[in-house]
């Protein structure tokens, strides 16, 4: 239950990094029991505001803040994450920080375990003392239960399915004896709808126990469920203030990206004309830890963009993966009625298709290059161009000039925020991260793209960016597209034709068109009864 | 105070605090009665000995094979070309540059097999080379004495057999390139030979990071799995650069012998790494990324410090600190920029 009492109040929060303001005059007030939702698009400020909050060790060593941070009516400045433990502040991380060989109740209590004096702590010191196993599984239940969810405590963290992690990692907050404030960052990204559902059940029950809670989320439909009030920052300055009950979640994305996001429904397509089979797969496995493909056959014809969906951990990210050479694969695969040769990325690359990965950071960036050479790198070596050849091509020498033109090319025409076309792109936001991932694809010409999970992990704004920007490269071009995603509503957007993966099969292709429930039934593996309704069509 | 602060921070404190050192050590130097212009030529003539070795750190650097604590292998690739130069008779430029031939060809070979061993054993780079130069030497330590030289010049006097631990260059390629060009002003020499070598050298490192290989390359470093996208093959750039690292480190070692004045075997070239490492690392480089500037920075402080050491301060102190001054400052630079290693920022 909210109550008057006002346990934490940020006060004209700003604060630079080397002259960047990413922080402005952000002030807001936070009540015993209350929930906040705190909503921005990526680099809006709300993690810099949570590192400050937290004293963080990278906001000190970078200045430091300007601003009052008020804790239970006293001003305090935290030199390192400790002293905001101290201060009854807790945080769950986007990232999950458990031990995976420890159980459940090993990770709640960690470095807080219940201990047991014996004759060794006279000689040795406190050190010696045992683990009191029995209060610890105790302390560690009635945590667990304070979120109204059963865990077993003695289950390996490893063994866990990721919802039960999430709240292993909130259970370890709650176990702290003075816990006033708890952050989560991000805490149903990971989790499944109903996953997210018990969550947000938990943190309405931490509310009534009396502890305040700011909660980070993309999903905006949770934030109006949950919180009891909204704070809604862009560019480093709060927007808007408000109770969450007189909001809408139409109003809260439009103060969060500023502009209007049109109503994409009951667009009418244009019938497109489909050109030839271009891409022919048959009998695909791919063994990609995690996304195993058994065997999968479908075609892709010309200037189509065909969707590939289905739930995560199904098998639908290997696909592109296995096509691509990047992962182990057999079966076979035409491109253009040439059969491709398998496991080799550079065939790939050089039958005309390109692929923008669904891991950014870890395969689709060279984080601490340049933009421009992320954007040049792959058509340079593949396809042998921004490059100056001497003595009768012994020596190809990178054309530096041609390269920054490229870059600076893709930069107006994808609106990359961004200093210049020299900046490492690790210091980039997530959305802008993405557009260099995509012109580095587009840079190529590819005939067949292949995009994964291009809107996971960017804000609304940039998400309808990216989306439309390949529906216009498809339509200039009749670039062949094949995107897959976890997120329907956005490969029915803009795909021709989806196939829905299960179990690392096609369960069945259906028109954009079909209704939802045709998609809902192929991903919920009931393939017989679909496989009905798409003949009868 | 702004500017000063932003230069400091362009360079880093090690170089400020050491380029600090290495000025007062030649503002001291004519207090302890040393010769400043024999000082100055000292430290040019160990940059030229030295500055190809330390280069021979980038190319392995750039493409994530860490830093090359195996030179001993291009060293002993180097030496092997030597005696077998002089084995064969040839003296003088020609000789040098036989030796050079000789010695990337063995060293191209030696380095493709260190290639082939580093590619299995990714992220352990570091410690494995350590103990491929460990071990190259102890096994040349045992051919030294039986493969088939005759040469009077090299072989031990008593029995005929085995080659000395030390060989004088004197009549072979002594000095050849030291004193090539080299500019006499009093009693300072500027090496002019020795610095028209290194900048041609560098000027090939830096050349070759500009060719469509040597991006791949630095991708290959800074994320592998991002040039595999790409369609390069992974294992192929870091051998390559592997045998790049190699040859340099056996033409290095051709320069500091001729210009030292003998060739030193057995147990030498295990001496040889750590200055080299420490050097580049001195001159800002990390375990993934080195440049030629770091190269050259590096090689003038680390080089300055050991010459201006035992003249300057032991005359002071009448004690002799060099060799202890020598190894604070190498081995306490590598343990500084590997513990510097993990230090991401994370966005």
């Amino acid at each position: 239950m909210v109550s008057e009492q006002v346990v934490l109040k940020m006060e004209n929060i700003t604060k630079d990094y080397y002259g960047n303001r990413v922080l402005e005059n952000v002030s807001f007030e936070l009540k015993k029991g209350e929930i906040l939702g705190l909503i921005g698009e990526n680099g809006a400020g709300k993690s810099t505001l949570m590192n400050i909050l937290f004293g963080m060790s990278v906001i000190s060593e970078t200045g430091g803040y300007q601003g009052k941070v008020i804790i239970d009516g006293k001003e305090v400045n935290f030199k390192n994450a400790f002293d905001a433990l101290d201060a009854g502040i807790g945080m769950v991380h986007q990232e999950f920080s458990l031990i995976p060989g420890f159980t459940t109740i090993e990770n709640i209590m960690l470095n807080r375990e219940s201990l047991k004096y014996n004759f060794l702590v006279e000689v040795f010191g406190s050190r010696l003392k045992t683990l009191d196993r029995t209060d610890m599984k105790d302390r560690a239940e009635k945590a667990i239960s304070a979120l109204g969810v059963k865990i077993d405590p003695n289950m390996l963290i490893a063994e866990m399915p990721v919802g039960h992690k999430q709240f292993t990692e909130i259970a370890r907050e709650l176990d702290r004896k003075n816990m006033k404030i708890l952050v989560l960052d991000e805490p149903t990204a990971v989790l499944t709808e109903s996953e997210a559902d018990i969550l947000i059940q938990s943190l309405k029950r931490l509310s009534d126990l009396g502890i305040a809670i700011i909660f980070i989320s993309h999903r905006l439909k949770e934030i109006i469920d949950v919180c009891d009030k909204i704070l809604v920052l862009r560019d480093g300055k709060t927007v808007r203030e408000s109770p969450a009950k007189e909001t809408s979640i139409r109003q809260i994305a439009q103060w969060m990206v500023g502009r209007n996001i049109e109503e994409k429904k009951d667009e009418v397509k244009n019938e497109k004309k489909l050109g030839d089979t271009v891409l022919k797969v048959e009998n695909l496995w791919v063994d990609m830890p995690g996304e195993t493909v058994r065997d999968v056959s479908f075609e892709v014809r010309e200037g189509e963009i065909f969707g590939i969906g289905g739930l995560a951990g199904q098998g639908k990210l290997g696909i592109p993966n296995g096509i691509m050479g990047l992962y182990e694969a057999g079966g076979r695969i035409e491109v253009f009625g040439k059969s491709l040769e398998m496991n080799v990325p550079v065939k790939a690359l050089k039958a005309g298709m390109a692929f923008v990965a669904e891991d950014r950071r870890g395969v689709g960036l060279l984080l601490e290059e340049p933009i421009d050479w992320n954007i040049s790198f792959t058509v340079m070596q593949a396809q042998n161009k921004y490059l100056k050849s001497f003595i009768g091509g012994l020596v190809k020498w990178r054309d530096d000039k041609k390269i920054s033109e490229l870059a600076k090319e893709y930069i107006k025409i994808l609106d990359i925020k961004c200093v210049d076309e020299k900046q490492p792109v690790q210091e980039l936001s997530g959305g802008n991260q993405q557009k260099i991932c995509l012109a580095k694809a587009f840079a190529v010409n590819p005939k067949i793209l292949f995009v994964s999970e291009p809107t996971r992990g960017i804000d609304i704004g940039a998400k309808k960016l990216v989306l439309d920007t390949l529906k216009q490269y498809n339509q200039k071009y009749g670039t062949t597209i094949i995107m897959t995603s976890s997120e329907l509503e956005e490969l029915r957007s803009i795909c021709d034709n989806i196939a829905i993966v299960d179990e690392g099969k096609v369960a069945g292709i259906l028109p954009a068109t079909a209704a939802t429930e045709d998609f809902g039934l192929l991903m919920a593996g009931k393939v017989d009864e679909s496989k009905e309704k798409v003949s009868a069509q | 105070m702004n500017r000063l602060r932003q230069f400091v921070n362009k360079a880093g404190w090690p170089r400020v605090i050491i380029g600090f050192f290495l000025l007062s050590l030649f503002v001291a130097a004519p207090f302890a009665e040393v010769s400043l212009a024999a000082s100055i030529k000292d430290t040019l003539v160990r940059f030229g000995m030295n500055g190809v070795l330390v280069l021979s750190m980038v190319p392995m650097v750039q493409s994530g094979c860490g830093l090359n604590f195996g030179l001993p292998l291009g060293v002993i690739a180097g030496l092997l070309g030597a005696v077998t130069t002089m084995e064969m008779g040839i003296t003088g430029i020609m000789g040098f540059i036989t030796a050079v031939i000789l010695s990337c060809a063995i060293a191209a070979v030696l380095g493709w097999g260190y290639g082939k061993m580093l590619n299995r054993v990714k992220g352990e780079e570091m410690v494995i080379s350590t103990y491929v130069g460990l071990s190259s030497v102890m096994f040349m330590c045992m051919m030294w004495l039986v493969l088939p030289f005759k040469s009077p010049a090299m072989v031990w006097g008593y029995g005929g057999s085995g080659l000395r631990t030390t060989i004088t260059l004197e009549g072979y390629w002594f000095n050849i390139i030291d004193n090539f060009l080299a500019i006499k002003i009093g009693d300072f020499t500027f090496p002019t030979g020795l610095f028209i070598f290194f900048a041609v050298m560098a000027f090939l490192v830096w050349a070759f990071f500009h060719t469509k290989t040597g991006t791949a390359m630095t991708a290959v470093g800074s994320n592998p799995d991002f040039a595999r996208a790409s369609g390069i093959d992974v294992n192929k750039m870091r051998t390559i650069s592997v045998i790049i690292s190699t040859v340099f480190g056996a033409v290095g070692i051709l320069v500091y012998q001729q210009s030292y004045g003998f060739i030193q075997l057995y147990t030498s070239p295990l001496f040889m790494a750590f200055p080299a490492v420490a050097a580049i690392l001195l001159g800002g480089a990390s375990v993934h990324k080195a440049t030629i500037t770091n190269v050259i920075v590096g090689t003038i402080l680390f080089q300055g410090i050991l010459t201006m050491t035992p003249s300057v301060i032991n005359s002071f102190l009448k004690t002799d600190l060099s060799e202890v001054i020598r190894i604070i400052v190498s081995n306490g630079m590598i343990v500084y920029a590997l513990t510097r290693k993990t230090t991401k920022v994370k966005s």
